[in-house]
């Protein structure tokens, strides 16, 4: 997973390797500067030498100068490959999903492909930029601190590498106790989050109920308990510094006092001494920085299995070696289909045969789950079949070319989307090319010209993401007005007039009629007022098909039909789902 | 530190600052102040000794070299008794040091998740009494992020920043005070040094600040982008449209690279600009102290000049410390901004004094503030009520109309006619602009809000219900519901042979959205809410989403016996409901536009009778 990943470094690859190496020479310099210090220490300014201050601090100021360079270089070029790697993810990631078959879609969610393409792209961003930074630095600053310390003084470095492993012990301690107290903490979070967001969610039925108080008390519960988790594992977490406090202190009194036997003795200088208290320092920051090291992989690794997984998934639906490229005729046949949304799921649809013939008008009515838009999909390939075969056109669905056979095959469905953009923008969604009258035609027969027109901007009325500001019955016109841009040869409309009231509705259907002559349409409804009119009607019933004919003969003979009809309707053809 | 996983990922993703600290940041400081008066100052005492050991044992170094080992190697004596002494004093002062770090880590541990405790329950209570009309302006998603994002920002500035300059101004004071007892001339090179650097670091900070509203802009675009077209990909497919969502994708995905690269490259740099910069100063100082000291011009010992360049490094780090602080304070005003003004909003009003007393078995009864009581009747009554959701768009005209005790009142139109408006109006969601409400006779805002809602029972279309067991959902109605008690209500509402069907029965665990159950039992299980709760009059809105035929009936027959009795406003999908009505009020655009019976209304052939067939008629 973790190679799924950095393959997408690509262009970025050269900007990758070169930062450590620009870490690692900064390093070199910030490692050689004490040591410079100590010269300047020793050889100038306790010799009273000016020359020799002047040339130390001369080397100095050039090392400094090439330690900045080279810590700008580091900077930047880690920011130029993180962010061009993560630039890379999300382009990958998007790529792929675009293959996605519906059933892909479902696995993860809309929801759950945001998140990964937003959330966990930037932890593996900034997890990759600091890794950049600091896991050259950190093993290099201790390696050549303690390096130097072996140079300056063999025994006195002993002293360091006890410390040393004492504080690694200390660290990796504490940070595999809190770690677990943190995933905890993440939990709690959770918890504290559900219940907020259930509480504003049913903001009208806790108001309703009075139940306000309520909410307060689950509420407190819940961050008193991320209250007393945080405490516990952020207590842990503040024995960090002591710790690491007494390790430093203690090595700076051991090697004080060494250190004075050694001057005393003649083994050692003031100078470096000094030096010795500053590699102290580095010593331990970059032990410091190898736990924190430690932490943010072990965090990310998450995020990169996550983000690793959309850009491995093989998406579940193909195009066939040798492509059908056009639909020749709209008619509709269904071969002993089964089809269940997951693998070895309960079926939602079973047993189906059919036929319709091209220009065809047929409505389906059933319960929800009775396998109604399942149907559908079933029609365009938004889903495959698990067993038998779905026909358009006489030939098998899955022997098109994908792209041709959804031209051809509309299907508006249930949630009726809108993009952000303009009434004209989202139109030419069913086709690039279509002229201002072929859009305001389509959207004469989906009747949506009327309410259109009466917005100031008309067709360049902005919609707003989500589609807020239009109603959901103009916005399931619209997307009607859409789909028929198309110009298909087969139109289903899934639950697509369930917002717009009854007088509308049927004049949609009138309006289909005698615009879009001779096209095989496929409505779906729940509202028996929108199909009785069609040339047969389907009863769906628990996955299966019910009984099929026209609405008279539905009437006296299916017992579903019958119930439907009388629920909704008896006394009269109402319906106040206006 | 771990965030809440908000739909928005970091915590300055929405607006950010004009780089100034934001006077709500001082409120929060006060309210830290206020609840935290006696650990306060034991954290400054602790930070200050904390800090000051740290020089002590920086200065340590001077005196080693200075007191101790010149002399001796002047002498050659090796009586290491005195450094011995001075090796245990410095023992103490430094375990004195690590005692009070740890001890200042440890009360700001709890300082810092204390208030951020009290701030959240502060936060969800106070939004508890805001009026509905807050949370129609305020999507769900900016609400989370309050308290997501905002107050894990806030967070930082308790537990990090505020300790953080403090720690800082400590130590350069107490450092200053050193370098300038220790030399005079050269504190002057190295505060000239300071400010510079000062100047620098916060030179920078603009030009990420820059850099970075830009990166939170192209933030705010790619993310929106993805949300709408991958929400949308279904509707990409069936359009064949991926290609060009592609092409839309890869320059808003570019523009964010960059953007995001120049903002990180110049965080990155101020850490490299800072050491290098303490480096400069370092030769500086070491080469005009050695040329002092050399000529003689000012009397320097070698040790001093040492100690010194210790002490300049010490300086330079609070120093830039500090001006990365004042940053993050800036970046976190934003929060605060948001945190606070939600404190701000003003709660619904609530001057109601008459309160509701009893229950359905012993009667119910109202309370006056005089102490005398009648009981409830249900009888409710608007008279020229006008109302509109924002100030200059009206959605109701001169709504009069009386329920009697018993009666079943039914609103039908069209969407947007204002049936659900009226009914939120009754519970007090929303304030009437003009007219009256009376409910027995007495004015509902004199009604104590608590009461006025509990003496109605409520089914809303959407049928929300809580993350817990069956049976907790339905004890919401009344939380001193017994078992019983809930088994009885979800038998009148038809939900007992479901929820028994259940693996757990009653004790089945539902997820919030209720995802394991259909629409049509969850909407039984509203039902069954409300007749645990058995209230006087009730509110019932029809649910529009259709349902299978079965469920659908049950529904119908449970809503019909909570309605048995009671005074019901209903606003009805379903032809039976019509059908029984006592009054049906037909609404067109806001106003009642026709009233009466079923075949009255039928024989009048308006909009009732336009409904009812489903044809219009010209």
């Amino acid at each position: 997973m973790f190679k799924t990943v950095f393959k997408e470094v690509r262009q970025y690859r050269t900007a990758l390797f070169l930062t450590p190496v620009w870490t690692s020479a900064e390093v070199v310099m910030g490692v050689l500067i004490p040591y410079v210090t100590a010269s300047l220490i020793d050889k100038g300014l306790n010799a009273g030498n000016l020359p020799a201050v002047y040339k130390y601090g001369g080397i100095m100021l050039l090392l400094a100068v090439l330690s900045l360079v080279f810590g700008i270089l580091a900077g930047r070029y880690a920011a130029y490959s993180s962010t061009g790697l993560a630039a890379n993810l999300r382009k990958a990631m998007y790529s792929n999903i675009q293959r996605f078959s519906f059933s892909d879609i479902d696995k993860y969610s809309a929801a759950g492909l945001v998140t990964r393409m937003t959330t966990d792209v930037s932890s593996i961003q900034n997890a990759t930029q600091m890794l950049l930074r600091t896991s050259f630095r950190a093993p290099l600053n201790l390696i050549f601190s303690f390096a130097m310390c072996l140079f300056i003084n063999k025994r006195l470095s002993l002293i360091f590498l006890g410390a040393m492993v004492l504080l690694a012990v200390a660290l990796t301690m504490m940070i595999s106790r809190a770690s677990k107290l943190f995933k905890q903490m993440l939990v709690q979070y959770d918890t504290l989050n559900g219940v907020i967001r259930e509480n504003v969610d049913a903001i009208r039925v806790v108001k309703a109920f009075v139940r306000e108080n309520h909410g307060i008390s689950l509420f407190d519960k819940a961050a008193l308990d991320l209250y007393a988790i945080s405490i516990k594992a952020e207590t842990i977490m503040s024995f960090n510094q002591p710790v690491m406090n007494i390790v430093v202190y203690g090595c700076i009194m051991a090697v004080s006092w060494f250190g004075a036997h050694s001057i005393v003795g003649g083994n050692l200088t003031t100078g470096e001494l000094t030096s010795l208290f500053s590699y102290i320092m580095m010593v331990m920051s970059s032990l410091m920085m190898l736990s924190m090291i430690f932490v943010q992989v072990t965090q990310s690794a998450a995020s990169v299995s996550r983000v690793a997984q959309v850009i491995e998934e093989e998406p579940d639906m193909s195009n066939p070696a040798d492509p059908e490229t056009s639909v020749e005729a709209g008619s509709v046949d269904f071969e002993h289909v089964y089809f269940s949304y997951k693998k070895g799921g309960d079926n939602a649809v079973e047993d189906i045969n059919l036929h319709i013939e091209p220009g065809e008008t047929i409505g389906i009515i059933g319960g929800t789950g009775s396998g109604k838009s399942s149907i559908a999909y079933l029609i365009c390939r938004l889903y495959d079949v698990s067993e038998g075969c779905v026909k358009v056109g006489g030939k098998d669905v899955r022997s098109y070319d994908m792209d041709a056979l959804r031209q051809h095959v509309a299907i508006v469905l249930q949630q009726s989307t809108l993009f952000s953009g303009t009434i004209l923008e989202n139109l030419r969604w069913g086709n690039p090319s279509a002229t201002f009258e072929e859009c305001v035609e389509a959207c004469r027969a989906a009747c949506a010209d009327g309410f259109v027109t009466s917005f100031p901007d008309g067709y360049d009325t902005v919609i707003e993401q989500g589609g807020v500001n239009v109603s959901g019955g103009q916005r399931q016109r619209l997307c009607i007005a859409r789909a028929l841009l198309k110009k298909p040869e087969i139109l289903i409309l899934d639950d697509s007039t369930s917002a717009v009231d009854t007088a509308t509705d049927a004049a949609i259907r009138k309006e289909l009629i005698t615009s879009v002559p001779g096209i095989t349409t496929i409505i779906i409804a729940q509202r028996i007022l929108s199909i009785k009119d069609a040339d047969r009607i389907i009863v769906m019933e628990d996955g299966r098909v019910n009984g099929i004919g026209t609405h008279e003969e539905l009437l006296a003979g299916n017992e579903i039909y019958k119930d439907i009809y009388s629920l909704q309707t008896s006394g009269g053809e109402a319906d106040f789902d206006a | 530190m771990p965030r809440g996983f908000g739909q928005f990922g970091g915590p300055h993703e929405r607006g950010y600052g004009d780089g100034k600290i934001s006077k709500t940041v001082w409120r929060l400081f006060g309210f830290v102040f206020k609840n935290y008066k006696i650990s306060l100052p034991f954290i400054a005492l602790c930070i200050a000794v904390t800090s000051l050991t740290t020089l002590t044992s920086n200065l340590f170094t001077k005196t080693l070299i200075d007191d101790y080992i010149v002399p001796m190697t002047e002498s050659g004596s090796t009586d290491f008794g005195p450094l011995a002494a001075a090796m245990l004093r410095l023992g103490a002062i430094l375990l004195t040091g690590v005692i009070a770090s740890f001890t200042c880590n440890l009360l700001t541990v709890y300082m810092g998740n204390g208030t951020l405790r009290k701030l959240r329950e502060e936060i969800f209570a106070h939004m508890q009494k805001l009026p509905l009309r807050w949370f129609d302006a305020h999507t769900h998603g900016e609400v989370m992020s309050v308290y997501t994002n905002d107050v894990d920002t806030l967070r930082q500035v308790v537990s990090q920043s505020a300790p953080g300059i403090l720690r800082s101004l400590v130590t350069i004071v107490a450092t200053l005070a050193s370098m300038i007892v220790m030399s005079p001339v050269l504190s002057v090179i190295s505060i000239a040094l300071a400010a510079l650097m000062f100047f620098i670091t916060r030179k920078l900070g603009g030009i990420s600040k820059k850099y970075f509203t830009e990166r939170q802009k192209n933030l705010g675009i790619i993310n929106g982008f993805i949300e709408e077209m991958v929400s949308g990909q279904k509707v990409v497919k069936v359009y064949n449209h991926e290609e060009v969502a592609m092409e839309q994708f890869a320059v808003i995905n570019e523009n964010m690279r960059r953007s995001v690269y120049n903002a990180n490259s110049v965080g990155n740099i101020i850490g490299p600009v800072n050491a290098n910069l303490g480096h400069f100063g370092y030769v500086l100082l070491a080469a005009v102290g050695a040329i002092l000291a050399v000529k003689g011009f000012v009397p320097l010992t070698l040790g001093t000049i040492v100690a010194f360049l210790t002490l300049q490094r010490n300086f330079n780090r609070p120093i830039s410390q500090i001006s990365n602080e004042i940053n993050s304070l800036a970046m976190a005003s934003a929060g605060s901004d948001r945190v606070y003004a939600l404190l701000d909003e003003k709660p619904q009003a609530d001057e109601g004094k008459v309160t509701l007393e009893g229950n359905a078995a012993s009667g119910w009864q109202w309370r006056f503030p005089d102490g005398t009581r009648t009981p409830l009747e249900g009888l409710v009554a608007l008279k020229d009520v006008d109302f509109g959701y924002v100030p200059d768009k009206q959605v109701l005209y001169d709504i009069t109309l009386t329920a009697y005790p018993g009666q079943k009142i039914a609103f039908v139109g069209g969407t947007g006619a204002g049936k659900t408006t009226i009914t939120n109006l009754i519970n007090r969601f929303y304030e009437i602009q003009d007219g009256t409400i009376h409910y027995d006779g007495i004015s509902i805002a004199d009604i104590s809000l608590p009461s006025l809602r509990r003496s109605l029972g409520t089914v809303l279309q959407e049928s929300k219900l809580f993350s817990g067991t069956i049976m907790d959902n339905i004890r919401y109605g009344r939380l001193d519901a017994t078992d019983e008690e809930c088994r009885a209500a979800a038998r009148l509402a038809c939900a007992d042979a479901f929820i028994r069907r259940m693996p757990d029965g009653y004790m089945t665990m539902l997820s919030s959205d209720g995802g394991n159950l259909s629409q049509g039992e969850r909407q039984l299980l509203c039902i069954a809410r409300a007749a645990v709760a058995n209230p006087p009059v009730l509110i019932l809105d029809e649910a529009t989403s259709s349902i299978d035929t079965r469920t659908e009936k049950l529904i119908q027959k449970g809503m019909d016996s909570l309605m048995k009795g009671r005074t019901t406003f209903v606003i009805a999908h379903r032809l039976s409901t019509v059908q029984n009505a006592d009054y049906i009020m037909v609404l067109d655009r806001g106003r009642i536009i026709e009233r009466g019976k079923h075949a009255e209304l039928l024989a009048l052939k308006g909009k009732y009778y336009e409904l009812y067939t489903g044809n219009q008629i010209a």
